[in-house]
């Protein structure tokens, strides 16, 4: 038996345009500063990994960057058609809306706030399709069957509600609701946490063939490193509020030059 | 001590009830619902000399419109004759002194519960429909105050995955009366519980609809000649209650909306439940002069306008 010889992207630096550009974010409230001149870039196929401790501002850039909050400063724009040359953070609420339902999934790590419970996980993602305008039943279901089949949910569960079903399985549902409507844009908000460990190892197993399949710009929070060490491509540490460190992920989890970033991986490993 | 000489005379009120303020006040929220269709539009819901919920929000529709040149109908499940559309009927008739009357075509103004008339509502009438609840989405949202937002936004998309949920689950759409309703392409309205076999009856109407929710003090409108559809999905429609094999044990008519009368040996029979329609029917068989108007349903079920229910494939004939 001879193998296939595997075919292997030559590597080679990003020319593309960053899908997601946002410079100067800055977030308070009331007198706590909870993001300062935070700026990023992401690539078309791309991860960025946002790691740091608790309170340190990651998961309000990523609420931020959802358009769930209103921003305090910033400019952050999308390379797409409808929206180019446009600073997102001061979208109406309909086209706020709008993109965040056509463009843009999130994974949160508490289900419920991603989910309705009460709802059948079908009914879930079909929800995506009824928010963009699809009122074909047939293809709501087909779309939901397709979506959550690519997120390895077992399909006979389809009409589960997410009350019922596991962590893991929750989180698959998430899943596939951000990535029903093929989005540019994937935010995962810790999103393995809370899961036992080999429950992780196999949703981090399916995050990676989606990475692999779709090629959607992602951006992962996580505190655990060695979640982001296992999708990321880049990885942007934060603290306070600011970003201490920024480089490619082996760079960074390797050879920590701030020294919190040291602390930081010396604490993991 | 009768009634008659417990209550006041008739001067001491002021006409229809309702004081001038009162009066003015309403007729304002009216015009401002016919001019947003579907839309919920709060009023100062007044005390009236019956229990909120017994039909207020209509009766103060009606006082507020009415004149001295008006008829008015008032049914309640079809009936003219139950308690509740004889006492408002009264009521009605001694504020307002107008002429009264079961025969819907004759009606200037019509107030209901949970009916339209079976007899197609003509241009210049008025229908007041008595309405429980007016928020459509409270099974969806139960914060009003959310509910608002998702109105103003048009986010309807919950009602849609509620549709989706009950196809999942039952196979069909569960939702019997109240069946909500798209107004003018962009209001979510609820029809009161109307059943949905009138649903219809309100699209492309040629009469004036006024839904009054006393109780919770909004009022909304859906104007002559606007698109009135039901929610549902591009490829599983709504469907009226099936009124097939069902005949009238008074008239022998069929394909209208019928009561349903428990038998003592288990089985049903049943009775039209407009009563104004089956005093005329009667009236026809007993060979006396009737003029019975067009109907909503002709004798075989179908709707009057072609392509409004698309659910029994009877729309495209």
């Amino acid at each position: 038996m001879t193998l296939e010889p595997r075919t292997f992207d030559p590597p080679r630096l990003s020319d593309g345009r960053p899908l997601l550009t946002a410079r100067e974010l800055r977030k308070t409230y009331g007198r706590v500063t909870a993001v300062e001149g935070v700026s990023l870039e992401v690539y078309p196929g791309e991860t960025l990994g946002i790691v740091g401790e608790s309170g340190s501002g990651k998961s309000t850039v990523l609420r931020l960057l959802n358009l769930e909050e209103p921003a305090d400063a910033g400019d952050y724009r999308l390379d797409l058609a409808a929206y180019a040359g446009e600073n997102l953070l001061g979208l109406d609420r309909y086209r706020r809306r709008e993109l965040r339902v056509s463009q843009i999934g999130i994974v949160y790590q508490q289900p419920h706030m991603g989910l309705r419970m009460g709802a059948s996980s079908g009914g879930n993602v079909a929800e995506r399709l009824i928010m963009a305008g699809e009122r074909r039943f047939a293809s709501l279901r087909a779309a939901a069957r397709d979506s959550l089949a690519a997120s390895e949910f077992p399909l006979d569960r389809l009409d589960d509600p997410p009350r019922v079903l596991s962590g893991g399985m929750q989180q698959r549902v998430q899943l596939a609701k951000a990535i029903a409507m093929r989005p540019a844009l994937l935010l995962l908000d810790e999103p393995t946490t809370g899961l036992d460990v080999s429950v992780q190892a196999l949703v981090l197993d399916t995050l990676l063939r989606l990475r692999r399949e779709r090629r959607i710009a992602t951006i992962v929070v996580s505190h655990d490193l060695g979640v982001i060490r296992t999708l990321a491509d880049r990885v942007m540490v934060m603290r306070g509020g600011h970003v201490v460190e920024h480089g490619l992920a082996d760079q960074v989890l390797d050879d920590p030059q701030h020294p919190y970033t040291q602390q930081l991986v010396h604490a993991k490993l | 001590m009768t009634l008659a000489e417990l209550t006041h005379p008739r001067q001491d009120y002021s006409y229809g009830f309702l004081d001038a303020f009162a009066r003015r006040e309403l007729r304002r929220r009216i015009l401002k619902a016919i001019a947003i269709p579907g839309y919920q539009v709060p009023y100062a819901s007044r005390e009236l000399p019956i229990a909120r919920g017994w039909g207020t929000g209509g009766l103060q529709a009606t006082l507020s419109v009415a004149g001295p040149q008006d008829v008015v109908k008032v049914i309640d499940q079809g009936a003219d004759d139950s308690v509740n559309a004889a006492n408002l009927r009264r009521f009605i008739a001694r504020m307002t002194g107008v002429e009264t009357t079961t025969d819907t075509a004759r009606a200037t103004i019509i107030q209901s519960r949970h009916r339209v008339p079976e007899e197609r509502l003509a241009e210049g009438q008025l229908l007041v429909l008595q309405v429980p609840d007016p928020e459509p989405l409270r099974a969806v949202q139960p914060d009003s105050s959310q509910a608002r937002e998702m109105h103003a936004d048009a986010d309807y998309a919950q009602m849609w995955l509620s549709l989706y949920e009950q196809l999942v689950r039952f196979g069909r759409f569960m939702q019997g009366a109240s069946y909500p309703v798209i107004v003018n392409r962009r209001y979510l309205m609820s029809p009161s519980p109307i059943p949905r076999w009138d649903t219809p009856a309100l699209h492309q109407s040629a009469h004036l609809t006024i839904l009054s929710a006393g109780r919770e003090k909004r009022l909304y409108a859906v104007p002559p000649y606007t698109d009135v559809r039901p929610i549902e999905f591009d490829d599983v429609f709504f469907q009226v209650e099936d009124q097939a094999g069902r005949v009238c044990m008074i008239t022998g008519a069929a394909q209208k909306f019928m009561d349903e009368l428990p038998q003592p040996g288990g089985g049903s029979r049943f009775r039209i439940s407009d009563t104004g329609y089956v005093e005329k029917l009667l009236a026809a068989a007993r060979g006396e002069p009737t003029a019975i108007g067009p109907t909503y349903y002709d004798d075989q079920g179908r709707f009057w306008m072609p392509g409004v229910i698309r659910g029994r494939g009877d729309g495209d004939s």
